[in-house]
């Protein structure tokens, strides 16, 4: 069998929880090429973090494992970055020394230091934020962190990206900025993406394939649809495509489509689970299904 | 971790509250303030007039200055009777040098009763030394305890076997031990400094030990990840991520570690005639004078006023060296 630059197989995962063992995942079969950008979708709880922890190292799998580049993964590591939802700069630290931390990590003997200089300040560019460098996190916007986290991540040449709902808590139009920029930075560098997302829209804009996850207990993948739109692309001529519209529109589908009441044409984008919950006791309707359970731990925001 | 909840809250509530209040106007603080301090006087003044004890009338407020004054007074006497006893034995030992060059010099250091302002010097030397050591300890153990569950509860019972105990059960003890190994002919420090340090630091150790391992515990999950996937050494992780994280839950340890320390020292100088502002207390009322009552009141209030001085001072620290100019700290 030909060996993909990323593999997930049958990847499972028990917690032990208050009440016993709890099975988030169950058999998750993935494979990724070099360069290319997934999407993760899937209701709240459902178990998208938890994947992306395991393929970065931050979780254990109980059964199965990571592969990538032919080896198996079992810890963290810089080859495998995260941009964290709620941007996770340190708050002690200035825009640049958080760049430099990571830099310093993974360059420090391989490159000299003005040449890290010069790579950090490369890499705050390349997400426009070479204007802020000495500014500690609590005096940037949220988007602004966002930028920089992404900057920190690039700035240690990742094998893989791994980014959980990284503009989950931004306004849209904050939100959409950086998704032009994260198409812009990916159509350069060709990095292996995954990425969570509530946001329906945002997955069949930026990604090659759009990953569906059940719901939990023992989520798994239910359905994997490609995405073949033309690249570059532009949100504002997709929006009258038809085939994105379809692509959308298979998505909504499958988040809501087997519901016993019609899907709301407002209810384009699930966000976060607070978002979720108000929604639901404005409209009273059973749209969208929460799962319960423990809070993610990812869900600090 | 049951040590979490015991010693970090309640010691901060009352700074807590006082600060919300004090958010008004400073003119509109400072006059409660005032007027709070001008009836504290007056009810202290007709109070002190209505009791009498052995030693006379309990001192008032006027009473009390007038020995603050006397004591300065005694302290600038002393002092130029030490200049003098410098000065005298300088001459003699120039006539003696005149008269013999190779003649041999004694100089004497000059031996006078401490002043109060010599024992006060005394015991902030001393809360600095027994602080000092206790923070030396508490804040590299309290590192390793939050880093490592194992160590942590294997320590966790004896820190709640020897927080609460009292200074006054230790010093007999330091001062046994301390008899015992600290023997030198010429020791750096004195025996008595190191009695009270010691017994000064096994109190105030506890407050930072536990504060610090809370810190480092409670440090954000998502910065603990953070590191986990940048895989830092160790060494960075310690400095660059935990000791920042934990610097905040560090200074209210040991700020709650330097106001127990100063009562402590100041009992621990009673009980063991070590020099300090508790001996003078000591000295005083053993003494028994009818000036005593009102130079125990100084001291009383000297020693309120340091210990709120060292508390600022603590806080002027943590202002310097915290990373959140925004929190508000008092
Ligand atoms: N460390 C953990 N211990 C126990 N249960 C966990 C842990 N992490 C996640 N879970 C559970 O696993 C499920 C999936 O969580 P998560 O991956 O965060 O969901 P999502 O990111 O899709 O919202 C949830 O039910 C959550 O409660
Ligand atoms: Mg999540």
């Amino acid at each position: 069998m030909a060996t993909s630059y990323l593999e997930l197989s049958q990847v499972g995962i028990e917690f032990d929880s208050r009440h016993g063992k709890f099975r988030a995942l169950d058999d998750i079969n993935l494979s990724l090429d070099r360069g290319e950008f997934v999407s993760l979708i899937g209701h709240s709880g459902c178990g998208k973090s938890t994947v992306l922890n395991i393929v970065a190292g931050l979780h254990e799998a109980t059964e199965g494992g990571v592969i990538l580049e032919g080896k198996e993964v079992n810890r963290p590591g810089p080859d495998r970055a995260v941009v964290f939802q709620n941007h996770s700069l340190l708050p002690w630290l200035t825009v640049y020394e958080n760049v430099e931390l990571a830099v310093n990590r993974v360059f420090k003997g391989h490159k000299s230091k003005s040449e890290r200089r010069d790579w950090i300040l490369h890499n705050l560019r390349r997400v426009n934020m070479e204007h802020a460098l000495d500014k500690l996190p609590s005096e940037i916007s949220g988007g602004m962190k966002q930028r920089v986290g992404i900057a920190r991540c690039l700035s240690m040449e990742p094998k893989v990206l791994l980014m959980d709902e990284p503009f989950g808590a931004l306004d849209a139009l904050t939100r959409a900025q950086l998704q032009d920029s994260l198409m812009a930075i990916q159509a350069e560098l060709g990095n292996t993406v995954i990425m969570i997302t509530h946001d329906v829209d945002e997955a069949v804009l930026l990604s090659d394939r759009i990953i569906m996850m059940s719901n939990g207990p023992a989520a798994t993948i239910s359905k994997i649809l490609p995405v073949n739109l033309d690249r570059p692309r532009d949100r504002l001529a997709l929006a009258e495509d038809r085939e994105f519209v379809r692509l959308r529109h298979a998505v909504l589908e499958f988040l809501y489509g087997n519901k016993s009441e019609p899907v709301t044409p407002a209810a384009t984008a699930l966000t976060d689970d607070a978002a979720v919950d108000k929604r639901e006791s404005i409209t009273t309707e059973k749209n969208y299904r929460v799962t319960s359970g423990m809070r993610p731990l990812t869900a600090m925001a | 971790m049951s040590v979490t909840g015991t010693m970090t809250q309640p010691d901060q509530r009352f700074e807590q509250a006082s600060g919300r209040l004090g958010k008004l106007l400073p003119v509109k603080t400072l006059a409660p303030s005032i007027i709070g301090l001008v009836v504290f006087l007056l009810f202290w003044a007709t109070a002190a007039g209505r009791i009498d004890t052995s030693l006379g009338q309990f001192p008032g407020p006027a009473m009390v200055w007038e020995q603050v004054q006397e004591l300065a007074k005694e302290h600038r006497r002393s002092r130029e009777k030490q200049a003098a006893f410098y000065k005298r034995q300088e001459k003699r030992n120039a006539a003696k040098l005149a008269k013999d060059p190779s003649a041999e010099v004694k100089i004497r250091a000059y031996t006078g009763q401490p002043t109060f302002l010599d024992q006060v010097f005394t015991s902030l030397y001393t809360v600095a030394g027994g602080f000092g050591l206790a923070t030396l300890i508490a804040v590299p153990v309290g590192i390793i305890c939050g880093l490592n569950r194992g160590l942590f509860l294997a320590l966790n019972p004896i820190i709640q076997l020897f927080k609460p105990v009292s200074p006054l059960a230790w010093l007999p003890l330091v001062t046994m031990v301390v008899s015992a190994t600290y023997v030198s002919e010429d020791p750096f420090f004195e025996k008595s400094f190191v009695n009270s340090a010691i017994t000064v630091a096994l109190c105030c150790l506890w407050p930072t030990l536990v504060n610090t391992i809370v810190g480092v515990v409670s440090v954000d999950k998502d910065l603990i990840n953070v590191s986990r996937v940048m895989a830092l050494p160790t060494s960075t992780h310690i400095r660059k991520i935990l000791v920042p994280a934990a610097v905040p839950m560090m200074f209210t340890g040991l700020r709650l570690s330097l106001a127990t320390g100063w009562m402590v020292l100041i009992a621990a100088e009673m009980l063991a005639q070590n020099p300090g502002l508790g001996k003078f207390v000591w000295d005083e009322f053993q003494n028994g004078s009818s000036q005593s009552l009102s130079r125990i009141m100084v001291a009383v209030l000297a020693i309120g006023l340091i210990g709120f001085a060292l508390d600022k001072l603590m806080l002027l620290l943590q202002r310097r060296v915290s990373w959140d100019k925004n929190a508000v700290l008092r």
